[in-house]
C-alpha cells in the first residue's frame, strides 16, 4: 500500500506540473501592465511549485520508507526538534512576506495613482446584461444620465439615460464595442445601473468590478491592435455568462475616423 | 476489555442521572453528546448528497447546456444559478461547518476529556434542533414561488436585495436568509457549549497541554464561530430589512432594474461585502481546523509515533484562528474597496500562510522515522495532508492583488477552494468516519470497500480540481451557466468535459461509502474496544459508550495523549490514563 | 428592606443549629454534594459553569452590536453615487431623538439593574443557607422574601413599554424605519436591544416561577445569578447604545 501511495501521489504530482507548464494557459497579453504582473506570476509559481513538488515527493517518499515492515522494531520516539521548527518557520516567512514584498509595488503601480493628464476617457457601463461604452467627445466631459430616461430596449445613449438637455451631452457617443486607439491610456470610469458586474479583459490583465453605487477610476494602457473579448467576472443574475463584449484596439488614426463618423452621425 | 481506574470517582457536576427510556427521550429529543452529534453527522450526511447531486447537474448543464438531466429536467440559466447558490450554502454550512464540528466534536469532545457529557445539554439539544428548522427552511426554499435564490453563496447585493433582479431573489431569497439566521443562532450556541465544556469539565490530570490536538481543533474552532457568526447574523437581518422593510443599508440610489426603478437611497453593496467575509473568513477556517485535528490524531495513531511538535501543532492553530479574522479584505481585492487596505489584507494573509505550512512540516515529521500503518483512516489522512498541500500553495497567488487582479472570480479561485475545503476537509470528515465508526457502532468498516472508495476519491478529485487552476489561468470565469456565448472559452470545453466525466465517475464512487456505511452498522466485523491500538480516552470506554461515557468512574489522566513507541515500555502505546511513567519533555 | 441576616425560626426544641453567622461555603469542585449525599448535584461547580457559560455567551451578542455599531458609523460616513443626482451624496440626516423619554426609561433600566443585584444577593442567602433550612423544623423568616425579582420584571417591562413609546414618539414625527439611514439604525439597534431585554424578561419571569415550583435554593440561585449577570450585560449594552446613538448621530 505505501509503493501504491507513492506512485499515485509522484504520478499525480508529476501530471498535474506537466500540464502547468505544457501549454500556454494564459492569453496573449496586450497591456502596458502585464508583463509585470506576468512576472509576479512567475515569480510566484516557481516558488510554489518547487514548494509543491518538493512536498507531494517527500509525502510519497516517507509514506513508503517508513511503512510498517512488520518486525518488532518501534518507531523513533521523537516529540519533535525546536530547532528545526524555528527554522522552518522563519525560511517559510521570509518566502511568503519576501514574495508579498516584491508583488506590492506592482499593485501601487497599478491602483495607486489615477490616470495620466492626457488619458483619453472612456465611461463604461454595466447592466443587465450588456456593457455599454460612452466617450465624452471633443468637450471631453460626460453629460448627465438620469435613471428615469434609462431605456436599454432603445439602446445607445437610451439604454445609459443620457439627458439630451445636458448640453454636454451632445457629443456623446455610446457605443457597444470598446473601441481603443494602440499606445494611448484610457481613463476609464465603471458605473453600474442595477447589480455588481466585473469588467474583466483577460488580454489586459485587467479586471475591476462595477459597483452600483460607486463612479471607479481605473487606468490602462492596450499596446497591441486587435480584438479582445471582455467578459463579466461578478455574478450578476441569468445573463451572466453572456454578458460579454469587444475590445478594439485599433491605429490612431482608425480610431479618430471611427469617432468621427460616429460623431458626425449624431448631427 | 478494561477500564480505566482512577481514585474513587467525584459525582459529575451535571446532574447526569438516569439513562432516558422511551423511543423520543432516547433517539429524538435526546440530551446525550453522543446522540446529538449523530443527529448532526446524519444531517451533514443528507446535506452532502444533496449538495453533490446539485453539484452533478450543474457540471452536467455547463458541458450539455441543452441536456435534459433526469430529475430536473432541461436547466434553464437562472436554475443553473440556483442549483450553484444551493450546492454551495449546503456543501459549507450544512456539511463543512456541521459534520467536523458538532458532527465528531459533539460526541468526542467529552469523552476525550473524560467528560460525562457537554456543559449544556439541553442547550445541545436546542442547537441541534435549531440547525434541523435551519435546513429544513432553506430546502423549503426551493418549493416556494419563484424557487431558490440564485445570487450565489456570497449573496451579495443589490442582486440579492432587490426581488426584480432575478428569478429566485423574491421569496425564496427571504427563506434563505431566515435559514442562515437560524443557522448563526444555533451555531452560537454550540460554540458557547463547546468552550464551556473545554474550559471546565476536563478530568483531572487533562491539562489544556494534555488534550489531543482534536479538541484543541475543536475548541479553537468553536472560538472562531463564537466570534464570527454574530457578525453573518447582523448582516443578514439588515439585508432582510432592506429587502423586506423599505431601508437602504446595502442599496444606493437611481438603480434601474428590468425597467424598473429601486425606491431604495444611500446604502453600500461593499458594507455587505465587508460584513459577509469577516465571518467568511473565519468560516472557512472552522470548516478545516477541525479536520486538521483529526489529521494530527490519525498520522501520530497510525504512524505509531508521538505528533511532531505539540506545541508549535497548538500554536499554529491559535496563529490560524487570530489571524483568521484579520484576512477578510482579500475576497475584495476587485471590489472597489480602497487599494491601499489591500496591502494589509494582502500582508496578513501571506502571514497566514505560515501556521499552516508549520503544520504541514510537522506532520511529515511525524511520520519521518515512523511505523506506518496503512488502516483506511489512514489512507484519509495521508490524503488530506497533500491534498492540503495542493489547495493551500494556490492560496499564495490569490493573496496578491496584483496576481489576484486577472485571476480573481476565475476557476483559479474554484479549484484553490474546492481543494481545501471541498476535499480536504471532506477528506478530514471520512478519516474521522472511518476511525470512530468502530467507537460509535461497535463494527469496523469493510476495509477493502475503504480502500477502493479512498483510491477513486483522491484520484478522481485530483482530476475535476487540477485542470481548474489551468482554466483559470486562461480567463475562464466562475459562475458561468455554459461556456457558448464568451469566444474565447470555446477551447476549453473539453477540460470542461473532462472535469464532468471525472465528477460523475468520484460522485458515483461515495455509493461505495455509503453502501460501506450502512452494511456495516449492521454487519461489520464486531470491534475491540480498541482497534487502531491508540492512546486518548474514548478508546477506554465501552463500545458503543455508556449514557455518562465512563460507566460513572471518572476517568484520571497522567500525561499526553502521543505516548506511541516509547523506549523500553512494554506495548507500542501507553494509554493517557495509564500510570506508566513516560519521558518528560 | 430585607435584613442583611435573615432570622431563622426554630420550629422545635430539638433542633441544632441557629441562624446567621458565616455564609458556608459550597463544597469544592470534584467532591459531591457535601453533607448532603453523593446523589445531589455539586452547586458551586455548576454555578461556576453556568456564569462560564454565560459569559462565553455574551461574545457573540457583542459581535452582533459590534458589527451593527460598525455598519453604523460605516453608513454616517458613506459617499454613494446616486446616479438620480449624478454626484456623490451623504444622505445621513441628524436624528432628532425622543431625548426625555430616552432618559427616563434608562433611568428604569439602570434601577432595574439595582434591584436585580438586590435579588441576585438574596438567592445567593437563600442558596448558602439552603443545608440549614433544608432540616426539618427551621424556616427563614417571610421579611427575607421580598420581591426583588417580581420588582425588576417590573421596571424591564417598565423599560421596554417606555422604549416602545419612544419609538410612538419617533412616528409621530414622522421617522419610520425606513425614512433615512440615521432613523433605521435608531430603530435597529433600540429594537435588537429590546429583544435581547425581553429575552432577560422571560428569564426573569422563569426565576419567579421557580420559587412557585420550589425549587431547590440553589438551583433557583443559579438562575438568579446568571439572569441577573445577563440583566446587568443589557443595562451596559443599553448605555453603550445610547451613548452612540448621542454622539454618533
Amino acid at each position: 500500500m505505501g509503493l501504491a501511495l507513492l506512485l499515485i501521489i509522484w504520478l499525480i504530482t508529476f501530471l498535474s506540473s506537466y500540464f502547468f507548464v505544457a501549454h500556454t494557459w494564459w492569453p496573449h497579453a496586450i497591456s502596458a501592465s502585464a508583463p509585470y504582473i506576468d512576472h509576479q506570476w512567475h515569480l510566484t509559481f516557481i516558488a510554489m511549485g518547487v514548494v509543491f513538488i518538493a512536498a507531494q515527493v517527500a509525502l510519497g517518499f516517507v509514506v513508503w520508507r517508513y511503512r510498517d515492515h512488520g518486525d518488532a522494531a518501534k518507531a523513533s520516539y521523537s516529540h519533535g526538534n525546536n530547532k528545526l521548527e524555528l527554522t522552518w518557520t522563519v525560511l517559510t516567512a521570509i518566502l511568503f512576506l519576501g514574495l508579498n514584498a516584491i508583488g506590492s509595488p506592482i499593485w501601487a503601480a497599478e491602483r495607486f495613482h489615477s490616470a495620466d493628464t492626457g488619458a483619453m476617457k472612456v465611461e463604461v457601463t454595466g447592466l443587465q446584461f450588456a456593457w455599454y461604452f460612452r466617450y465624452p467627445g471633443p468637450d471631453n466631459k460626460f453629460g448627465r444620465t438620469r435613471p428615469d430616461l434609462e431605456d436599454a430596449s432603445l439602446g445607445g445613449l437610451s439604454a445609459l439615460g443620457v439627458d439630451s438637455a445636458d448640453p454636454a451631452a451632445k457629443d456623446d457617443v455610446v457605443s457597444g464595442v470598446l473601441f481603443l486607439p494602440v499606445n494611448r491610456e484610457v481613463d476609464l470610469t465603471l458605473r453600474a445601473q442595477d447589480v455588481i458586474h466585473s469588467f474583466f479583459v483577460p488580454a489586459m490583465r485587467f479586471k475591476q468590478d462595477a459597483v452600483p453605487g460607486l463612479m471607479i477610476h481605473m487606468h490602462f494602457r492596450p499596446e497591441q491592435t486587435g480584438d479582445y473579448e471582455i467578459a463579466c467576472a461578478e455574478l450578476c443574475g441569468l445573463g451572466h455568462y453572456k454578458m460579454h463584449g469587444i475590445m478594439r484596439v485599433v491605429s490612431e488614426q482608425e480610431y479618430d475616423q471611427w469617432l468621427a463618423a460616429r460623431e458626425a452621425d449624431k448631427q | 476489555m478494561t477500564q480505566a481506574h482512577g481514585p474513587a470517582g467525584a459525582a459529575p457536576a451535571t446532574v447526569h442521572g438516569h439513562a432516558p427510556t422511551g423511543f423520543i427521550r432516547k433517539y429524538v429529543f435526546s440530551l446525550d453528546h453522543k446522540v446529538i452529534g449523530i443527529q448532526y453527522y446524519f444531517l451533514a450526511l443528507t446535506a452532502v448528497c444533496i449538495g453533490m447531486i446539485l453539484s452533478l447537474a450543474m457540471r452536467i448543464h455547463m458541458v450539455w447546456p441543452d441536456a435534459s438531466i433526469p430529475f430536473f429536467g432541461a436547466i434553464k440559466p437562472e436554475q443553473y444559478l440556483t442549483l450553484m447558490t444551493m450546492h454551495g450554502t449546503i456543501m459549507v454550512f450544512f456539511v463543512l461547518t456541521t459534520a467536523p464540528q458538532s458532527g465528531f466534536g459533539n460526541y468526542f469532545l467529552p469523552i476525550q476529556i473524560g467528560a460525562p457529557d457537554m456543559a449544556f445539554p439541553t442547550l445541545n439539544m436546542l442547537s441541534f434542533w435549531t440547525t434541523f428548522v435551519s435546513f429544513a427552511v432553506m430546502i423549503a426554499a426551493f418549493f416556494v414561488a419563484g424557487g431558490a435564490p440564485l445570487s450565489g453563496w456570497t449573496n451579495y447585493p443589490t442582486l440579492s436585495a432587490i426581488p426584480m433582479a432575478g428569478p429566485g431573489e423574491g421569496l425564496g431569497e427571504d427563506l434563505w436568509l431566515i435559514s442562515i439566521a437560524l443557522f448563526c443562532v444555533a451555531s452560537m450556541m454550540g460554540a458557547l457549549n463547546f468552550i464551556t465544556t473545554t474550559l471546565d469539565l476536563r478530568a483531572k490530570g487533562m491539562t489544556l497541554m494534555r488534550m489531543p490536538l482534536t479538541c484543541w481543533s475543536w475548541f479553537i474552532t468553536a472560538i472562531l464561530g463564537l466570534l464570527a457568526f454574530g457578525v453573518l447574523l447582523a448582516g443578514g437581518i439588515l439585508l432582510l430589512m432592506d429587502r423586506n422593510l423599505g431601508t437602504s443599508f446595502f442599496v444606493p440610489g437611481g438603480l434601474v432594474v428590468s425597467g424598473v426603478p429601486v425606491q431604495h437611497s444611500g446604502g453600500s453593496p461593499l458594507l455587505w461585502q465587508h460584513l459577509f467575509w469577516f465571518f467568511g473568513h473565519p468560516e472557512v477556517y472552522i470548516a478545516i481546523l477541525p479536520g486538521m485535528g483529526v489529521a494530527s490524531q490519525l498520522l501520530s495513531t497510525f504512524s505509531r509515533k508521538p505528533i511532531f511538535g505539540y506545541r508549535a501543532m497548538v500554536y499554529a492553530m491559535m496563529a490560524i484562528g487570530i489571524l483568521g479574522f484579520m484576512v477578510w479584505g482579500h475576497h475584495m481585492f476587485m471590489s472597489g474597496m480602497s487599494p491601499y487596505s489591500a496591502f494589509a489584507f494582502s500582508f496578513m494573509t501571506m502571514a497566514i500562510g505560515v501556521p499552516s505550512a508549520i503544520k504541514t512540516f510537522n506532520w511529515l515529521g511525524t511520520m519521518w522515522k515512523g511505523k506506518i500503518r496503512f488502516t483506511v483512516p489512514m489512507l484519509f489522512a495521508i490524503g488530506f495532508v497533500s491534498l492540503f498541500v495542493s489547495g493551500g500553495l494556490s492560496g499564495p497567488f490569490l493573496a496578491q492583488p496584483a496576481i489576484d487582479i486577472p485571476l480573481h472570480d476565475t476557476y483559479f479561485v474554484v479549484a484553490h477552494f474546492h481543494l481545501i475545503m471541498g476535499v480536504a476537509a471532506i477528506f478530514g470528515i471520512f478519516a474521522g468516519t472511518y476511525y470512530w465508526f468502530p467507537k460509535m457502532y461497535g463494527r469496523m468498516m469493510n476495509d477493502a470497500l475503504g480502500k477502493i472508495h479512498f483510491v477513486m476519491t483522491f484520484v478522481g478529485a485530483y482530476c475535476i480540481f487540477m485542470p481548474m487552476h489551468y482554466l483559470g489561468m486562461a480567463g475562464n470565469p466562475r459562475r458561468y451557466s455554459q461556456f457558448t456565448e464568451v469566444k474565447y472559452l470555446a477551447p476549453l470545453i473539453p477540460i470542461h468535459k473532462f472535469i464532468t466525466y471525472a465528477a460523475i465517475i468520484t460522485v458515483s464512487a461515495q455509493l461505495i461509502f455509503l453502501f460501506n456505511f450502512f452494511w456495516s452498522m449492521k454487519k461489520g466485523k464486531t470491534a475491540a474496544q480498541n482497534p487502531w491500538e491508540a492512546t486518548t480516552l474514548e478508546w477506554t470506554t465501552a463500545t458503543p459508550p455508556p449514557h455518562d461515557n465512563f460507566g460513572g468512574v471518572t476517568p484520571v489522566v497522567y500525561h499526553g495523549p502521543y505516548e506511541y513507541s516509547v523506549p523500553g515500555a512494554e506495548k507500542d502505546y501507553i494509554m493517557q490514563t495509564d500510570p506508566t511513567p513516560v519521558p518528560a519533555h | 428592606m430585607a435584613t442583611l441576616t435573615p432570622t431563622l425560626t426554630v420550629k422545635q426544641p430539638k433542633s441544632r443549629h441557629g441562624g446567621g453567622g458565616d455564609i458556608p461555603h459550597y463544597p469544592g469542585g470534584g467532591g459531591g454534594g457535601g453533607g448532603r449525599g453523593d446523589e445531589s448535584p455539586d452547586y458551586g461547580e455548576r454555578l461556576r459553569r453556568c456564569r462560564l457559560g454565560l459569559a462565553v455567551g455574551i461574545a457573540p451578542i457583542v459581535m452582533l452590536f459590534v458589527a451593527f455599531s460598525s455598519a453604523y458609523l460605516v453608513r454616517q460616513g458613506l459617499a454613494s453615487w446616486d446616479l438620480r443626482t449624478n454626484s456623490y451624496i451623504n444622505d445621513w440626516a441628524p436624528l432628532r431623538m425622543p431625548m426625555l423619554l430616552l432618559l427616563i426609561n434608562t433611568c428604569f433600566l439602570l434601577l432595574s439593574s439595582l434591584t436585580m443585584e438586590f435579588a441576585r444577593r438574596h438567592a445567593a442567602r437563600l442558596a448558602a443557607i439552603a443545608p440549614i433550612t433544608a432540616m426539618p423544623g427551621i424556616a427563614a423568616d417571610d421579611e427575607s422574601s421580598f420581591p426583588w425579582l417580581g420588582i425588576t420584571v417590573a421596571l424591564g417591562l417598565g423599560f421596554l413599554a417606555g422604549q416602545v413609546l419612544a419609538w410612538r414618539q419617533m412616528e409621530a414625527r414622522g421617522l419610520f424605519l425606513s425614512s433615512n439611514p440615521s432613523s433605521s439604525f435608531f430603530y435597529l439597534l433600540t429594537g435588537m436591544h429590546a429583544l435581547h431585554l425581553l429575552g432577560g424578561v422571560i428569564a426573569l419571569s422563569y426565576a419567579v416561577v421557580t420559587v412557585w415550583l420550589k425549587r431547590p435554593p440553589e438551583a433557583r440561585h443559579i438562575v438568579v445569578d446568571v439572569t441577573a449577570w445577563y440583566w446587568h450585560f443589557m443595562a451596559l449594552l443599553w448605555l453603550y447604545i445610547f451613548a452612540l446613538l448621542i454622539v454618533a448621530h
